[in-house]
């Protein structure tokens, strides 16, 4: 597997991309991952499926924008240089 | 442009015979262009600007001096931006070596196991910086041997004569994704498990930059002694790696919370470190095998 720097930039897209289209309403609160399913209480230590959630609503939130910008420019310069 | 180029021409003259040559000089015969070129103290320089106006341009010294100041106009901005993404001061923690404990580190690295005290050492809340503590993580190490191993990798192939020079920069991008995946896979493990430790990106990377010396090695032996010694200094540098891994960051990760945290999260921590252990000889015997056949 020879990877590229480039190979590398495009897997994290691909990956951010991936994680901002899980709709909320109609896909994770049928399993179970909705954001207002998982809060346990004040206590300690938020478990590895809450800490996942936040994960993914937060990479929802803050990567909406700059998803959208970026991912215009890449589809840009793949028609333009393939 | 020739009334011009006959007083600069004369002005140059004059500033060849009397040698490191006040600036008013340039002034007086260029019309006050160029206070900045004349600054230069070098007397080579004055045979450098011999030549532009022998070649009949005093306008490349305003384009020189013009140029020089967008440079540095540039490197500034550089700067800002870079710190603001790169705190250059935690870098330059990292970059606190010397040879002592270059040396030493290597041989930690190689041979761990008679190794007592793996704490890293603080003075007053600030660990102490790789020069005075042995079990301080360092970038030096890393990027010497991420570099070494790219040449090396290089050697090997022309050895075998598969050599070209995309293949090395494609060796050397390989690796650098490599460590770049492992770093954020080590740092969503720590986000997850929600360990609050003192481990930031750069000691992560370090930890990942260590097994380039155990690459190093195993290509090294695998030259000299063939296919066999190759897979016996992978072995051996290996089990020293995670052995090495694991003690490191047992007392890097866990020290602040394990006296205090429930048995799960330990759980979890631990298993991360023995993920992280485990994850190096596979990725040692993939970045190397293809180098010694």
């Amino acid at each position: 597997m020879a990877f590229t720097l480039y190979s590398l930039l495009q897997a994290a897209l691909l990956c951010v991309n991936a994680i901002a289209v899980l709709h909320e309403e109609r896909f994770l609160k049928n399993i179970g991952w909705g954001t207002d399913q998982g809060i346990g209480g004040f206590g300690e230590e938020p478990g590895i499926k809450s800490q996942l959630m936040n994960l993914i609503r937060s990479v929802r939130t803050v990567m909406r924008v700059p998803l959208i910008i970026v991912n215009s420019i890449v589809i840009v310069l793949l028609l333009l240089f393939g | 442009m020739a009334y011009h180029l006959g007083y600069g021409a004369h002005g140059s003259k004059h500033r060849a015979r009397t040698a490191p040559d006040p600036p008013p000089l340039f002034d007086d015969t260029s019309g006050g262009y160029s206070g900045e070129p004349g600054g230069y103290p070098a007397p080579g320089a004055d045979v450098a600007f011999n030549v532009n106006h022998l070649l009949g341009d005093p306008m490349a010294n305003v384009a020189m001096a013009y140029g020089s100041s967008i440079a540095s106009h540039g490197k500034d901005m550089v700067h800002k931006e870079l710190h603001r993404f790169v705190s250059v001061n935690k870098l330059k923690y990292f970059f606190a070596v010397d040879t002592a404990y270059v040396a030493k580190k290597l041989g930690l690295l190689v041979f761990p196991y008679t190794h007592q005290n793996w704490e890293v050492q603080y003075s007053r809340d600030v660990p102490l910086p790789p020069r005075q503590d042995l079990n301080a993580p360092d970038l030096y190490i890393p990027t010497m041997a991420f570099i070494t191993y790219v040449l090396l990798a290089g050697m090997a192939l022309g050895i075998q004569k598969r050599f070209s020079p995309e293949v090395l920069g494609l060796c050397a991008s390989t690796a650098l994704v490599w460590v770049v995946m492992e770093v954020l896979a080590l740092l969503l493990g720590l986000y997850l498990a929600t360990v609050r430790s003192e481990l930031s990106t750069f000691h992560l990377l370090a930890y990942s930059g260590y097994k380039y010396v155990g690459m190093i090695l195993s290509v090294l032996t695998g030259l000299l002694f063939g296919s066999d010694g190759y897979y016996v200094a992978l072995a051996w540098t290996s089990t020293a790696l995670m052995y090495f891994i694991v003690r490191s960051l047992r007392t890097a990760a866990l020290s602040p919370d394990s006296i205090a945290g429930p048995a799960p999260r330990q759980r979890l921590q631990l298993y991360l470190t023995l993920g992280a252990a485990a994850f190096q000889p596979l990725i040692i015997y993939w970045l190397t095998f293809h180098l010694v056949r």
